[in-house]
């Protein structure tokens, strides 16, 4: 894809642009945390999202950037589809999902003119993008950014950790599902943490259970306990189990609010408890 | 980015993986096995298309959003001929547990590698046989996952085979190009993509759908996964994924592709992966065996009548 073809108001340079780094883009904000997981479809785009809106809910101002190229789901999570990017001075300006501007967002998916346009580039193009992503958005004062990541252990995850690891120590949580071939995925990812330098806040277990809304049985439909035992076999925290919940899947079709929308729902606790435990993780974190 | 230990040869020198400063690398049976000294496929001129002899079908199973290789299995196992399935998910090759088969090594001979055998008709090979350690991570590049790729379809003897099924990561990045790129003489028959009902899943297998468009890939067609859900102790049916764009089904009557068929959530599936178990065997009666079943004659019916058109092609 050349820049002509395709591409909204802000256009990514070509790799022989030489990149100014801009620390002073990445200087407002707080704690930076990637959102990793071995396998796709565990749910890493859910739980950042809904990390989030919990820590909105607390009171923080939080950023979502959304390095997964191929598959950027984030702006439809937050009803952002469709929505521009502009440019300041200082580089592009995030999308804001609200007024108070308390959540912020940047996704290859506001620079495509076509939402269903395939983003079919190799290695060194992506790369490309996700430096600019690092340097060139003007994120402002942030308590903490979340970085959503595509499955895996490649270029898009060597290029943002290399970008952001001038900045501030990362902090990575690692998303899986309780069956063994996802926990197996993400003990590799696990290792993709320990080599890059990234401090492991905790392992989240996903799709733990579903209760049948007709009789309330709870069934195991990815098995169970895996992700605990992968906590406790890497000694790293684990920071909860959220069940399966049709609404929270709703939601997040929709672009709604989940924490505020459905306090009553089987993932609320689940999701705040998470949030919760990164909020009272950061001092670990920034020692 | 990769750490490399004090005194590494180069993933591509003849002692690459030999040498004493690779002891305990992790890459160390990677390299050993030859696949960092691969050129890289995305050079002008790096050599001719690799050679995938004795098959006649070639599917590429796409997993728009990743549908833990199930369908990869079940094509496999239904299909009473001979089947080869090459896992390219190189950072997360799932394919050696779904299977029963951790733990297996590659052997060498002079006509190749030989894949593993899951049954005397299937063959497998995946990146994960040749990992030493559950823990150990693939944190490669494109350029070299390409190479990887590259040295699956070239130095694997999978002997004479009538599928041979390629399980693919989700996205639209190297794997994907490269593939298409060194199957291209070879014929691909079509790709079948997953999804499942929701719109999130659906928004990137529309990009899945435009890639195939884009690089001339013939869609055979997209699976449904997780469906829907039904409550073992009530029997009642349940949606854990509501498909609140109308699902794959009003998807694929907007893009023309063909809708193979819907696969609901049963526990048991994702209990017989984890075991390595066969999940036809292990439940024949369940409505998701006889979802992949049809799945799976609608899928050689198209393969059927690629494979007569294209000799039809050859004699006009």
């Amino acid at each position: 894809m050349t820049s002509s073809e395709g591409w909204r108001c802000a256009q990514p340079r070509t790799s022989q642009t030489r990149f100014s780094l801009e620390p002073r883009n990445l200087a407002s904000v707080q704690h930076i945390i990637l959102v990793l997981s071995g396998k796709g479809g565990v749910g890493k785009s859910t739980i950042s999202t809904e990390l989030a809106l919990a820590l909105r809910h607390e009171g923080k101002k939080v950023g979502i950037l959304d390095v997964d190229l191929c598959g950027p789901s984030i702006p439809r999570m937050f009803r952002a589809q469709g929505k521009a990017v502009h440019q300041c001075d200082r580089g592009w300006v995030p999308v804001f999902v609200d007024q108070e501007q308390s959540i912020s967002l940047m996704s290859v998916g506001f620079l495509l003119e076509k939402p269903d346009e395939a983003v079919v580039w190799r290695g060194p193009k992506k790369n490309a993008l996700i430096k600019q992503f690092v340097s060139d958005v003007a994120w402002g004062e942030l308590d903490f950014l979340v970085v959503d990541t595509p499955p895996g252990t490649s270029d898009e995850h060597m290029a943002i950790v290399e970008a952001l690891r001038p900045y501030r120590p990362l902090g990575a949580l690692v998303v899986t599902t309780p069956q063994a071939v996802s926990v197996g995925d993400v003990r590799r990812e696990l290792t993709f943490c320990r080599k890059t330098g990234l401090q492991v806040m905790g392992v989240v277990e996903n799709m733990s259970g579903f209760a049948c809304p007709h009789c309330a049985e709870c069934t195991n439909v990815f098995s169970t306990g895996g992700g605990e035992e992968l906590a406790q076999l890497a000694g790293v925290p684990f920071l909860g189990s959220v069940p399966l919940d049709p609404d929270l899947t709703r939601s997040l079709e929709e672009g709604r609010d989940f924490i505020q929308e459905f306090p009553k729902s089987p993932a609320f606790p689940a999701l705040t408890s998470i949030a919760q435990k990164v909020l009272q993780g950061m001092p670990a974190l920034l020692s | 980015m990769e750490e490399v230990p004090h005194g590494c040869p180069g993933a591509d020198s003849a002692q690459a993986g030999r040498g004493a400063s690779c002891q305990g690398c992790p890459n160390q049976r990677l390299c050993a096995s030859g696949a960092g000294a691969a050129p890289d496929p995305g050079e002008e001129g790096a050599g001719p298309e690799p050679e995938v002899k004795g098959t006649e079908h070639h599917l590429r199973v796409q997993m728009g959003n990743a549908g833990w290789g199930l369908l990869t299995a079940s094509l496999a196992s239904f299909v009473s001929r001979r089947v080869a399935l090459l896992d390219i998910d190189i950072c997360g090759p799932s394919i050696p547990k779904i299977m029963g088969l951790e733990g297996e090594q590659v052997h060498q001979s002079g006509s190749g590698w030989s894949p593993v055998y899951v049954e005397d008709n299937l063959g497998v090979m995946s990146v994960g046989f040749l990992l030493g350690s559950p823990d150990d991570a693939v944190i490669w590049r494109g350029p070299k996952k390409n190479g990887m790729i590259k040295q699956f379809l070239r130095d694997v003897d999978w002997g004479d085979v009538d599928y041979l099924i390629v399980d693919t990561p989700p996205g639209t990045s190297d794997e994907h190009l490269s593939v298409v790129q060194y199957l291209a003489a070879a014929h691909i028959d079509g790709a079948v993509i997953i999804t499942t009902p929701q719109e999130v899943s659906l928004q990137d297998v529309r990009k899945e759908i435009s890639f195939c468009h884009k690089v001339k890939l013939p869609i055979i067609g997209v699976v449904e996964n997780m469906s829907t859900f039904v409550c073992p102790k009530c029997k009642k049916e349940s949606q854990i994924f509501p498909p609140t764009t109308g699902g794959a089904e009003a998807m694929c009557q907007d893009l023309n592709v063909p809708l193979l068929g819907k696969v609901p959530l049963d526990p048991h599936i994702g209990k017989s992966c984890d075991k390595g178990q066969s999940f036809f065997v292990e439940a024949p009666d369940s409505p998701a065996t006889k979802a992949y079943k049809s799945i799976i004659q609608r899928i050689q019916g198209f393969c059927g009548s690629h494979q007569s058109n294209n000799k039809n092609h050859v004699n006009s």
